[in-house]
């Protein structure tokens, strides 16, 4: 007994005289945190501001897409994938409806095609509106971000007057779209197009040139193209790591080889490859590709009906596929399995956002704690899809 | 290489832990042995005529036995299907491999490809895989003291989840029963 206390009093001896002590925090950052974009928590051990380790937790906003999918019928499908990329709605109903369509064989007319592209590429710029404002937001610039949601309502005036909804299409069916475009919407697309052109230039004004903004994004969070790839980083966070891969063009669905567009692709203007502003910059200049893609397909928009094919209960024959395509976030990729019934037998989805989170541990550690919610901003992920 | 080429290299190098190709299908696909996942997915990885560098999805589906099969006293299966892509070489394979319900013990690709990593966590929260030398195998989207796995297709809903009353219990809509 003696013994040990004599030990503990040594013990603390050694403790004063020791440098100064530092210990390991566990920090919990969210789930209700301004800057992580929804309910994401993340658990970071620090060493003073320094991150040693981030841990994310998702799982907040599971609402079993996979499992309805199972128990409704394959139109039904459709409304779900609205809400698991709610900023995108259009590019998730996309991918879905395709899958389908071959697994059914059959082929949708050329109207059908080209208003799918221009509905989701529009819908890839209010996207990345979101995604640009709201991380000027997290960085500190709040101006631009007004800037960003006003050009947005713009194009969800133009989603409400083709399908009569604003967030939630659900506007491409198998087989067809919900609705026709009416009189004189492709020339308001076009209207919307010569509006959007100069707002770019804004942008890089206010924030893209910006020098505090760049002072917190340049070199910050660097994502490597091969970690990139090892963790399966797709769409605008892996071409700010310089890999020139855009499902679009490199493996072409739907019509888009018939248009002429570049890929963005990062190059370290600011700093080094793959840091967050390549990240923010790629966006930007897809924003300006998405442009020239609805320029084109408005030009070339031809007639037909775009019902003519939609049976009332769709039944798809026993077979399995699986369908990627590029989302404002990445590879969107839907593995679908039929049984021939009226009902699909499993829908799993590949969703980008989850993918482009899970990179977050390996290059979290090392940089400090305001420079994290850089990173997650420039990463843009959306928790409706993560958790689905 | 087409995935007909890719099967071939590949029968001639595992012989036995290769199962069928079948290329009737929309996707043609391989089937490989559960126990040989990882051997084949190295080989497919850093072989230079291959080098799979991209995961693009991780999946699993549950297969019940159907009655014809319940006769036999065969079990319940769960496929665990791999979609891989190169991004130098441009060609795509999909693996497919099955284990029966009672022992679903797969080596993981984790460490591989990082991207298996949360899939996996996902297979198995869902669907109850075990994926064997996993760094971190835990629930990821349910809560970790959820019960059952929500998308076997024999998954019933609990009636409570810690003494709180689910408030809808399972009912199967009119679709199954036409």
């Amino acid at each position: 007994m003696m013994s040990e206390t004599v030990q503990i009093l040594s013990d603390n001896i050694e403790l004063e005289q020791s440098p100064l002590h530092t210990d390991e925090m566990t920090l919990n950052m969210g789930p209700q945190h301004p800057s992580t974009h929804g309910v994401l928590r993340v658990i970071l051990k620090t060493d003073g501001e320094i991150i040693k380790d981030a841990k994310p937790f998702i799982g907040y906003l599971h609402r079993c897409f996979e499992k309805h999918a199972e128990n409704v019928q394959w139109q039904m499908v459709i409304p779900f994938t609205d809400r698991m990329d709610y900023l995108a709605s259009m590019n998730n109903n996309f991918g879905y409806v395709i899958g389908v369509e071959k697994l059914m064989c059959i082929e949708v007319n050329e109207r059908v095609e080209y208003l799918r592209i221009i509905t989701a590429e529009l819908n890839r710029i209010a996207s990345h509106l979101i995604a640009l404002g709201t991380y000027g937001l997290d960085i500190g610039a709040f101006t631009p971000f007004l800037h960003m949601f006003r050009e947005r309502e713009h194009i969800l005036d133009l989603f409400e007057e083709i399908c009569g909804a604003r967030l939630l299409y659900n506007f491409m069916w198998v087989g067809g779209l919900s609705h026709d475009a009416p009189d004189g919407w492709a020339q308001k697309v076009l209207e919307f197009c010569d509006y959007f052109d100069p707002k770019v230039k804004d942008y890089n004004d206010l924030l893209s040139f910006n020098k505090i903004f760049i002072e917190r994004t340049a070199d910050v969070g660097v994502i490597p193209p091969e970690v990139g790839i090892s963790y399966g980083v797709s769409g605008p966070s892996l071409r700010g790591s310089g890999v020139d891969f855009d499902l679009r063009k490199n493996e072409s669905y739907s019509v888009y080889d018939r248009f002429e567009f570049n890929t963005a692709v990062g190059e370290g203007l600011k700093g080094t490859v793959g840091d967050c502003w390549d990240r923010y910059w790629v966006r930007i200049l897809e924003m300006e590709e998405s442009i020239k893609i609805i320029r084109q397909a408005v030009k070339d928009l031809p007639d037909g009906d775009v019902k003519e094919k939609i049976p009332k209960i769709v039944k798809v024959p026993k077979g399995e596929i699986y369908q990627r395509t590029e989302t404002p976030r990445g590879e969107l990729g839907y593995f679908i399995v039929s049984e021939g019934d009226k009902v699909p037998y499993r829908v799993k989805v590949r969703s980008p956002a989850f993918c482009n989170l899970s990179v977050l541990q390996a290059i979290a550690p090392g940089v400090m704690i305001a420079d994290l919610v850089a990173i997650i901003g420039s990463l843009d992920i959306v928790l409706g899809e993560i958790d689905r | 290489m087409t995935e007909k080429e890719i099967f071939e290299r590949l029968l001639e190098k595992f012989k036995d832990a290769i199962g069928e190709f079948n290329e009737e299908v929309i996707q043609p696909f391989a089937t490989i042995k559960a126990a040989e996942v990882e051997k084949v997915c190295t080989y497919l990885r850093d072989n230079e005529a291959f080098e799979f560098d991209w995961l693009s999805n991780l999946s699993a589906v549950h297969y019940p036995h159907s009655e014809e099969e319940q006769a036999e006293q065969k079990e319940d299966e769960l496929e665990v299907v791999y979609h891989l892509y190169s991004f130098k070489h441009n060609h795509k394979m999909i693996l497919k491999t099955r284990v029966p319900v009672s022992n679903p013990k797969i080596p993981s690709v984790a460490m591989l490809w990082r991207t298996a990593d949360w899939h996996e966590r996902e297979a198995y929260d869902l669907l109850g895989v075990e994926f064997t030398d996993h760094p971190d195998l835990r629930r990821i989207l349910l809560p970790e003291d959820w019960e059952g796995f929500p998308l076997r297709k024999d998954y019933v809903t609990p009636q409570t989840y810690n003494n709180m009353t689910v408030p809808y219990p399972e009912e199967k809509g009119d679709l199954h029963d036409e």
